[in-house]
């Protein structure tokens, strides 16, 4: 990290809680680069969470105003915060289990809003805090404590979903792509309207120990020879990137957003009370 | 106009400008009388995904700076109650109508009762206080929720506004006052360097935005809003104080209506729109000779201990008419050591005064 990026974090508060080879400081440190480069200042962002291992990622590590919520229900209550303050940077990291699982409905009607939240998935394929449960992200046939057999789920694809259902920005990147991540989440957090990426991450200590990827340079070389450019992935056939990453911009496009278009109504009729 | 209708307008008259719900009967009214009145008052209306996100919304939105309020009935409010703890334990300023209807589950959706009283008192998990108000008519119900707004700020906490699908369909007449007359409690903002999650019993609040950079969590937290899960110190002061302010302050958040008869063995307990019919139940008994006491509690919770200790006292059987198979009648009965005798009555219909008298009689031996 840059020294200019300490007086983005709680020092007082570290070490982390994060396990030996976690991802969550990667994404921590990805996320304080990109908000440095992008010059959002710290007291213009409000950092909204759930609960679970990524949530801790910028709760309570990045200094900010900060709303550590139940879980599942980060988006929602970021968009409460949003309507209130719209001209605040509200960013949401969460994980795989808050975002996607159990605040999935959240995450479709926000995107379908179309709301100018910013939202990082931090996808780790599994529950971490309690323990390395499946995910709704989890692979198909993988094992896991509740799938000691196999995982016969398919996986969601959430940076899909999140395109489909109406945002403006959707991305895919892992940790191992730390480059085009970081310049990704300095797309999503200036990007106007929903910004969403997944960004697909390693447990060495939940997920790892029941596939036989103990280290944190297991998942990264994992990483490395399962993505697919999203530009290539689009030749290939479906049976061919079932089981592949595909990493880049899936969505980035231009769409009014939900805080504007409110604001637009609230003038609309001002001016029709001729208030 | 409708009590839906009215407790909107409360609302806007207490100042709310946000407003986050999801339809359901019998309480739809209220969100599409918000959804019409916000945006010519600069306020924002947003219809959530569910009543989870409605809940979540007006808490992150009250951090925003909000005044805000939410509308439901029984299936929904069930649906809160994991965020209404959050907003309890981040003592966030909110608003949450329950326009009771039948249940359990979807029961009779288009049917009034009472059968949430203890819902809102105990439906999230954990050791908390709460208030809870219950108006009995259109106008109480535009007062009332005023004053549930203005109790919101002054203890910086969520207030449950019980109404019931009788209050809230009826038609009555209302005149609204000059919004000049009506007193509205402003929210006791931090100054820096102030401890915005502990110290003095009702903190004061900062918002997003202000330079605070605050930290705001669910979990076990310290005065500075920083986690501290594990110390057995740091939460029992935590919630011990949370709580204080609440149940320390029960006589001044009491408000009851009381006909009181220095002659009557017997009494009436009431709340909502039981309390309509048993007023003429009342005026039979004093009619055949039989003076009798009422009592409508207009705060259920925290409950008014002092008040009905004091009714028990004069009472040789207290009479509660509910819309519920006893959930008032048993925390009356905590209180008092004299004859509780529930009058209770389910399945969407409201008693008859006649119907209470009947069983007034007939305890008493006449």
């Amino acid at each position: 990290m840059r020294p200019e990026g300490l007086k983005l974090i709680r020092k007082e508060i570290f070490p982390t809680i994060f396990c030996s080879g976690c991802g969550g400081g990667t994404v921590l440190n990805a996320f304080i680069e990109a908000v440095l480069n992008t010059g959002i200042k710290q007291e213009e962002m409000v950092m909204v969470t759930g609960i679970g291992c990524s949530s801790w990622i910028p709760s309570p590590y990045f200094k900010a105003d900060t709303l550590h919520t139940t879980h599942g229900r980060a988006i929602a209550f970021a968009t409460g915060v949003k309507v209130m303050k719209p001209d605040m940077k509200v960013v949401v990291i969460a994980g795989d289990g808050d975002v996607a699982g159990i605040g999935g409905n959240h995450l479709i009607h926000a995107a379908r809003r179309n709301i100018n939240l910013t939202v990082f998935m931090v996808n780790n394929y599994i529950y971490g805090m309690t323990g390395g449960q499946v995910s709704p992200t989890t692979p198909f046939g993988s094992r896991t404590t509740t799938t000691p057999y196999s995982n016969v789920e398919y996986p969601m694809k959430a940076a899909e979903l999140v395109a489909a259902a109406g945002a403006s920005f959707s991305a895919r990147w892992t940790t191992y792509n730390i480059v085009q991540l970081i310049k990704g989440m300095q797309k999503a957090l200036t990007k106007k309207g929903f910004s969403f990426i997944e960004i697909i991450s390693q447990c060495p200590v939940g997920f790892g120990k029941n596939v036989g990827m103990r280290t944190a340079i297991d998942f990264l070389k994992y990483f490395k020879s399962q993505t697919v450019p999203i530009k290539k992935a689009q030749k290939m056939k479906p049976d061919e990137i079932e089981d592949k990453i595909v990493i880049g911009t899936l969505v980035d496009r231009d769409r009014r957003e939900f805080t504007d278009n409110l604001l637009d109504l609230n003038e609309r009729r001002m001016k029709e009370l001729g208030l | 106009m409708q009590g839906d209708e009215s407790v909107a307008y409360g609302a806007l008259f207490a100042g709310c400008n946000f407003f986050a719900g999801y339809p359901i009967t019998p309480a739809s009214e209220t969100a599409e009388t918000m959804s019409l009145e916000l945006p010519n008052t600069g306020g924002y209306y947003i219809q959530m995904e569910d009543e989870i996100a409605s809940m979540s919304a007006i808490i992150g939105a009250a951090w925003g700076g909000g005044k805000t309020m939410t509308a439901t009935s029984g299936p929904g409010f069930s649906l809160m109650q994991e965020a209404i703890g959050y907003g309890c334990m981040t003592e966030t300023p909110c608003v949450i109508v329950d326009v009771q209807r039948s249940g359990p589950s979807t029961g009779q959706a288009t049917k009034p009762a009472q059968g949430d009283l203890l819902q809102a008192r105990w439906g999230t998990h954990g050791d908390h206080e709460i208030i809870a108000l219950a108006p009995n008519s259109v106008t109480e119900t535009f007062e009332l929720v005023i004053e549930a707004f203005n109790l919101s700020e002054e203890y910086r906490t969520p207030v449950i506004f019980l109404m019931d699908g009788e209050i809230g369909h009826v038609r009555e007449k209302i005149t609204f006052p000059d919004p000049e007359d009506v007193k509205t409690f402003p929210r006791k903002k931090a100054k820096k360097g102030d401890t915005l999650f502990g110290g003095e019993n009702v903190p004061p609040m900062s918002h997003f935005g202000e330079g605070f950079l605050i930290h705001v969590t669910g979990s076990t937290h310290k005065g500075n809003g920083m986690r501290d899960v594990v110390s057995q110190s740091v939460h029992e002061e935590l919630i011990l104080r949370q709580n204080g302010k609440i149940s320390d302050n029960r006589e001044k958040i009491t408000m009851v209506e009381k006909i009181y008869d220095d002659d009557a063995e017997y009494s009436f307990v009431t709340i909502g729109v039981s309390s309509r019919p048993t007023l003429n139940a009342l005026r039979m008994a004093k009619e055949m000779g039989i003076p009798m006491n009422f009592l409508r509690l207009k705060t259920v919770w925290p409950f008014p201990i002092k008040e009905v200790e004091e009714l028990g006292k004069r009472s040789k059987k207290i009479f509660v008419p509910e819309m519920n198979l006893g959930q008032l009648s048993r925390e009356i009965q905590r209180f008092t050591s004299c004859d509780v005798i529930n009058i209770p009555k389910i399945g969407g219909v409201s008693h008859g005064s006649k119907e209470i008298f009947d069983i007034v009689r007939k305890h008493i031996g006449l």
